[in-house]
């Protein structure tokens, strides 16, 4: 008998049918991924691996998550018409998939609670976390409490001063912030850092990471977790518009959201994908973030890839003004599609993102995270060279509220730039 | 065309285990030392390069700074990212190893580096250069799948050090073993490079399955070693001790102390 046979008479929703397994687990893309990593990390990668290759296909799993995303996290998300946004566009109509409506305020809670499922499953008491911004760290730290997990979040030391609110809300949620008072004292010694207290443990911790990066499984899992937002949008685009999306358009940064939104329509032949990556002053300034427009290939964090690197193969700084897009590689299976021409990939400048933040606070009464203001230019700018029986789809990956400060430093900057 | 002669120059994979053959019939485990190359400076690393091999060091290995080195401790890591901001490159690895070996240093060189800034530079071109620089061996942590590196370094003459962990299974650590050409690295525990206060049980169980499986490649042990006690300890049981962190962070305060540190660890190197 089946468990459908069972369950009590619910009426469909866009979030019915979805399968973590309906993408092959691939630890290559073309030429990119991999397992680029040291022998001390490999038992744990593998375990990893093994681990998501069987929950991923277990339906008591699925169901287990399914019901954290409509119970917790507040799925489906909507996908809604955009009228005066579209009227501002002059062109195609716009649809915005709402991931900022979900818990915590963005689409990384899909990845945090899918892999704290998957770390309680695999009997460990810790999860390790690194967070730059704070945003993953929130989402995993609230993962962890619903889940009743202990969490450890890595962070450095620069960005818990600068970070502040988001050290608060981690420490509510029953997180410990681990301060990381090395190198740069940011992201990238926070990912280290983490990496190495995973290593020192393995059996007994588990490393949530929070993008479609890094070395095998991860890129696939954080995917497998993410297409929620592309199954969703599809079921909702043929409900809402009688067909499917002419373009789908995300920003990318490691490219979650991005993955997750564009992989259930890769097979769709005619649904043209488009990422935006962040072009900070420009492709043609050394302060950008756009690693496939402006990267070679390389190897970092165990992935095989694009990547922002100088002559020598060391990697360099990056500039977004968005946090969450401000990462010198991305994930692989992104590296793939664009090299196959699958997915087209534009540079979008803090100010084009800034500019398209403002109009769509102003059209929807939506104030769109930044890194979400990138997708949105590029969504307008593609719009509005088609007609109005076309339709451009795009997710709005997470909301403004937590780049306030960004936004004040920003119009008191250009304010100055005027004066 | 003539026929190879028996006048062929020694690859790098014989010289390295010319070195552990050595101190082995000198009852003695191979003691090897690991900086970070272009610390404290330029001069001040081929200096101290010679200096190491003066007290005691049988093999030295050369750090490779990359800016993102995923497995080191705090240590390893601060030290390579000074060396990058004074300007650290490959090309500039190389030419520390040529002026070392312009100093008449004649033991192993072997250097250690993240697999990025190879495929940069090209992995062919990197192990011809490296050889010609007077290279013997590589070792490359997060590249040991990598077939290419494996090929370029033997048509080189270059040596592969692999390395196994106490997780790794018997049947991982007879592959590497196999596919090592200079010689086995055994890592002492499972976390990242760092001093620690004891040797672990696990350590000494994985160099007996190591020594096991390695069929006569040496085997050598890294990773949390920094005391003369720890030597002594591990001596009997390994061809060779890799003392990285502690001696870095002795680089890193003053190097006279971390050349008196490795004369302290080779009075330790006895096994019998």
């Amino acid at each position: 008998m089946t468990r459908q046979a069972h369950a009590p008479a619910q009426p469909a929703d866009a979030l019915d049918g979805f399968r973590l397994d309906a993408h092959p687990m691939q630890e290559h893309f073309g030429p990119y991924g991999g397992s680029w990593i040291p022998e001390v990390l490999v038992p744990a990668a593998t375990r990893i691996a093994h681990a998501w290759a069987d929950a991923r296909q277990d339906p008591d799993f699925l169901a287990e998550y399914a019901h954290l995303c409509r119970t917790f996290i507040g799925r489906p998300t909507p996908l809604q018409d955009a009228p005066r946004l579209t009227s501002h566009a002059g062109g195609a109509r716009i649809l915005l998939k709402r991931e900022d409506l979900a818990h915590t305020g963005a689409h990384k809670i899909n990845n945090a609670i899918g892999q704290a499922l998957l770390a309680k499953r695999l009997g460990v008491t810790s999860v390790i976390a690194e967070t730059g911004a704070g945003q993953h760290g929130v989402a995993t730290a609230t993962a962890c409490a619903l889940l009743g997990i202990e969490c450890v979040v890595h962070m450095g030391s620069h960005d818990i001063e600068r970070q502040h609110p988001n050290v608060v809300r981690m420490e509510l949620l029953g997180a410990t912030v681990h301060p990381v008072d090395e190198g740069t004292r940011t992201l990238t010694d926070a990912v280290s850092s983490a990496v190495r207290a995973w290593i020192s443990d393995p059996e007994g911790t588990y490393y949530l990471i929070g993008s479609a990066v890094g070395m095998h499984p991860f890129p696939t899992m954080v995917r497998d977790l993410q297409c929620v937002i592309g199954h969703e949008a599809r079921v909702q685009s043929l409900a809402l518009v009688d067909q499917l999306p002419n373009a789908v358009v995300a920003c990318v940064g490691g490219g979650s959201n991005s993955i997750g939104t564009f992989v259930p329509f890769v097979a769709d032949e005619g649904v043209e994908l488009h990422g935006a990556e962040a072009a900070g002053d420009g492709i043609d300034t050394p302060r950008h973030a756009s690693s496939i427009a402006g990267g070679r290939d390389g190897v970092l964090h165990g992935a095989h890839t694009k990547l922002l690197q100088d002559d020598d193969g060391q990697v360099l700084p990056t500039h977004s003004i968005s946090a969450g897009l401000d990462y010198p590689g991305v994930g692989p299976e992104h590296a793939q599609l664009a090299a196959t021409g699958r997915a087209t990939y534009h540079p979008v400048t803090d100010a084009q993102a800034m500019d398209a933040l403002e109009v769509l606070c102003r059209t929807e009464g939506i104030i769109p995270a930044i890194e979400s203001a990138h997708a949105i230019h590029l969504a307008v700018e593609l719009a509005s060279t088609r007609s109005s029986d076309e339709v451009v789809l795009v997710t709005v990956s997470g909301r403004g509220d937590k780049d306030l400060s960004s936004i004040i430093a920003w119009r008191e900057g250009r304010l100055g730039d005027a004066r | 065309m003539t026929a190879a002669t028996s006048t062929t120059p020694a690859t790098g994979a014989v010289r390295i285990r010319a070195a552990f053959d050595a101190a082995r019939a000198a009852k003695r485990t191979a003691l090897v030392p690991y900086v970070v190359a272009g610390r404290p400076g330029i001069d001040a690393c081929v200096d101290l390069v010679e200096q190491l091999v003066a007290a005691g060091a049988d093999v030295i290995e050369l750090g490779v700074p990359f800016s993102d080195p995923l497995a080191d401790g705090t240590v390893i890591r601060n030290a390579t990212r000074r060396a990058l901001d004074d300007g650290m490159t490959v090309a500039g690895v190389l030419d520390i190893v040529r002026a070392v070996r312009a100093c008449d240093v004649e033991v192993p060189i072997i250097l250690m580096g993240y697999v990025n800034p190879l495929l940069a530079y090209g992995l062919e071109a990197f192990c011809a250069d490296a050889a010609s620089a007077g290279v013997d061996g590589l070792i490359v942590p997060d590249a040991q799948q990598l077939v290419a590196l494996r090929s370029a370094a033997s048509a080189n003459g270059l040596g592969i050090t692999m390395l196994v962990t106490p997780l790794s299974s018997e049947a991982r650590i007879r592959e590497l073993a196999t596919q090592s050409t200079g010689f086995l690295y055994a890592v002492a525990t499972t976390g990242a490079t760092g001093a620690r206060t004891d040797v672990a049980d696990a350590t000494l169980d994985l160099l007996v399955r190591a020594r096991a499986a390695a069929a006569g490649v040496p085997v050598a042990v890294g990773f949390g070693i920094s005391t003369p006690e720890h030597v002594a300890r591990l001596a009997p049981h390994a061809d060779g001790v890799i003392v990285g962190s502690a001696l870095v962070e002795l680089v890193e305060q003053d190097a006279a102390a971390a050349i008196a540190r490795v004369g302290e660890l080779a009075a330790a190197t006895r096994t019998a």
